[in-house]
């Protein structure tokens, strides 16, 4: 199945899942770059957007209207957990922020459960995207085509705030140098609480775009959180660009070698991890910062 | 000869106890026949200790969470309502296990539950902190061939029955068997004997087949059953075989694959939330209906979470399906039983649970201990029995039930006769012309103590 058109296709699939990864991970990366929280709840927000998507689907019947919802909870859920949860443990140690995060994650899929049950739900994709596209060498799913068109998007805006803004100079500062920033008298809890917020948004915002392509469970973050850790540390820690660029990377090493044999899919993806590692402990894009 | 041995050995007991009663000292009579065994045989596993008192425990490790979590909790449901029906005397638990009264040897059962996750190191770990602290007298679940073989080791080490759950693998009864564990539901060996005519039937001789394969026992025992014999006999070709691990999400790269295979059909071996994807997923990039879909291991549930539109005309061979309520009258009575606890008909996973518990009542009963050698031997004689789908009984030389398979075809919505009824069944195949020679798969029980 080594051929031309197998080939772009793979390379097609593995731009559509890196974009997802890419979005999942800027999330992951901006949130543990400014504070310093390695968020296990990650993939559990992920999860949330997609269900908070899921019920403002049912009651509205309108695609928007649930990308907007599963948003938009997303980011209060960020807000609320900061504010109640996270902000008692930034001086604490690592072990007691992976702790809290993993217990909120395993809250937070057990909640849905216990609601949803684990049954399956789906997501309709909008009437524009539905349907298949041929593209001359393959047929794809029209949505997964938007999805990508769609996370690109939503990089751009994220890459705007983070770049062309001042809060986003302030969050850039802050994961070069925390205790400089707030020396400066910058009110970091309250751009520490608004990055939280963002970076779960980020989450929700992927949970509720990808619902169409993969139908929803309880269980849906378990395993994203994982690729996206790998995103982060191929990446480099902390970094934004490296976030999108190590999900690419991650998404074409997953799709190309399925094409020879996907059994492998993962070894390699894990294989490229550890060479990163070896050759550049920050990751491609790390920044010197936080330790 | 050794039954009348024990009943004798019952005798001596009761009088026995007759003048300790005698002597002012009480001696429930429930506690007798244990009591007999107990003089004759050195402990074994959590033997007598288990069932000493009036409660026997059995230790469940079903998936609560992760890609099997929807079949593990219907298990679960086919569980705890065969334990209320062993406790209560229930007239189809009695149909099934004929000397049951109330209880299991009068004493009331009890199940503990755990969450495997669908992972063998869980359910293992699980199982071995009920054997120390409960004192089980009986293990089960599974929903994952991995979890089954790891069972299958830890009751034969451990010495305590272990009545498997869902397992599809050929492995459980075959190269992984063991003296201690049972399987009721059917297999690989099985599923491709019986639906592989089917397909050749309807769909002709020398096409072309994509398999979708979880890596992992269960997957790869029945993509080569069902890959040999659809070979062999009706000169189909496997084009690819995409191995997935288990709970992948996203199939997109394997369905690419498929794609550019030039497969007319998909086998799809993949299992729980891993075949809705790949289900749904292949719909979206436009596979079926051009290619035929065909599951081999049916999934509970599976119509209910993808929709009727995706099942339409689809083949699958499964171990039970509500309709056949029709056919047997204790398929029936479990129906209506199961649906008046629960509110919805059950699947098969809840059946063959449900089935478990029942034969293991039956055969502790027969046997009249629950010391397990003496149960084993019970099961080993082979002795034909009424079930849900008609008369089975256990082989000896490898612990399987010689059951039927049940062929179904997904319906077309319009022709449901209400929201349940997605699947029709289009044969019952006797099972024993379905199976390999019990050493075909490399069994060898292991020992009795």
């Amino acid at each position: 199945m080594l051929t031309w058109a197998n080939f772009i296709s793979q390379l097609f699939n593995g731009l559509a899942l890196g974009a997802l990864l890419a979005l999942i991970s800027s999330g992951l990366t901006i949130i543990y770059g400014t504070l310093g929280v390695l968020n296990l709840a990650h993939g559990a927000m992920f999860m949330l957007g997609g269900y908070a998507g899921y019920v403002a689907y049912q009651h509205s019947g309108s695609y928007i209207v649930a990308v907007i919802a599963g948003t938009l909870f997303l980011f209060i859920v960020g807000i609320v957990m900061e504010r109640v949860i996270m902000r008692y443990f930034y001086k604490r140690p690592p072990e007691d922020q992976l702790l809290v995060t993993f217990g909120l994650s395993i809250c937070f899929v057990e909640l849905v459960r216990f609601f949803f049950s684990s049954m399956s739900k789906t997501v309709p994709a909008p009437k524009i995207f539905a349907g298949i596209t041929n593209l001359g060498f393959m047929f794809y799913p029209t949505y997964r085509l938007a999805v990508v068109g769609i996370v690109a998007v939503a990089l751009i805006v994220l890459f705007v705030v983070l770049y062309r803004t001042r809060l986003g100079l302030i969050v850039r500062a802050g994961i070069e140098d925390s205790v400089m920033v707030d020396s400066l008298g910058i009110n970091v809890d309250r751009i520490f609480m608004l990055v939280f917020g963002i970076g779960a948004m980020a989450a929700g915002f992927a949970g509720i775009v990808n619902a169409p392509v993969v139908s929803i469970a309880p269980d849906m973050g378990e395993a994203i959180l994982v690729q996206t850790f790998v995103v982060v540390v191929i990446g480099g820690v902390g970094s934004f660009p490296g976030a999108v660029l190590g999900g690419l990377i991650a998404g074409e090493i997953i799709c190309i070698t399925s094409m020879v044999n996907p059994a492998y899919a993962y070894v390699m993806l894990f294989a490229a991890m550890t060479l990163v590692l070896m050759i550049r402990p920050r990751g491609l894009l790390g920044v010197k910062g936080r330790e | 000869m050794k039954d009348d041995k024990l009943k004798d050995a019952g005798r001596r007991q009761v009088l026995k106890a007759g003048t300790l009663l005698g002597a002012g000292l009480a001696a429930p009579s429930l506690l007798l026949p244990e009591t007999a065994f107990a003089a004759k045989h050195p402990p074994i596993g959590t033997w007598p200790a288990g069932s000493e008192g009036h409660t026997v425990y059995i230790g469940a490790t079903v998936p609560r969470t992760g890609a099997y979590a929807v079949q593990g909790e219907d298990e679960l449901k086919g569980m705890m309502l065969a334990v209320e029906h062993m406790n209560e005397g229930h007239p189809l638990m009695r149909k099934l296990a004929p000397r049951l009264k109330k209880g299991v040897l009068g004493k009331k059962v009890e199940l503990l539950v755990s969450d495997s996750g669908a992972k063998p190191n869980n359910a293992v770990q699980d199982q071995q902190r009920f054997i120390t602290e409960n004192k089980i007298v009986l293990m089960t679940g599974s929903t994952s061939s991995a979890v089954a073989v790891a069972l299958n080791k830890l009751a034969q080490r451990e010495k305590v029955l272990y009545a498997v759950a869902i397992s599809g693998s050929n492995d459980t009864t075959g190269k992984d068997c063991s003296r201690y564990s049972f399987r009721q539901c059917f297999y690989g060996q099985t599923a491709a004997s019986a639906i592989g005519p089917v397909l050749i039937k309807n769909f002709g001789k020398n096409r072309k087949a994509a398999f979708m394969t979880p890596d992992y026992t269960y997957g790869h025992t029945v993509t080569k059953s069902v890959n040999d014999y659809l070979s062999a006999h009706g000169g189909w070709t496997m084009v690819t075989n995409q191995v997935s691990p288990l709970g992948t999400s996203d199939f997109s790269s394997y369905l690419t694959n498929i794609a550019n295979s030039g497969a007319e059909f998909i086998i799809n071996v993949n299992w729980g939330r891993d075949a809705v994807l790949s289900i749904q997923q292949a719909k979206q990039f436009g596979l079926t209906p051009k290619m035929g879909m065909v599951i081999p291991y049916q999934i509970p549930f599976l119509a209910k979470e993808v929709g009727p539109e995706l099942v339409e005309g689809v083949y699958a061979a499964t171990d039970f399906w509500w309709t056949l309520e029709d056919k047997y009258p204790l398929a029936k009575m479990f129906v209506e039983a199961f649906d008046k606890k629960y509110g919805y008909k059950p699947e098969w996973g809840a059946n063959n649970a449900y089935m478990q518990f029942a034969i293991w009542a039956r055969m502790v009963e027969e046997a009249r201990t629950f010391y397990p050698p003496s149960v084993i031997k019970t099961y080993e004689k082979g002795e034909t029995f009424d079930s849900t789908v008609g008369k089975v009984h256990f082989r000896a030389a490898d612990h399987q039930l010689v059951r039927p398979v049940v062929i179904v075809r997904g319906k077309k919505p319009s022709d449901m006769r209400n929201k349940e009824d997605y699947w029709e069944v289009m044969e019952v195949v006797p099972g024993a012309p379905l199976m390999q020679k019990p050493d075909a798969f490399g069994c060898k029980l292991g020992d009795y103590t």
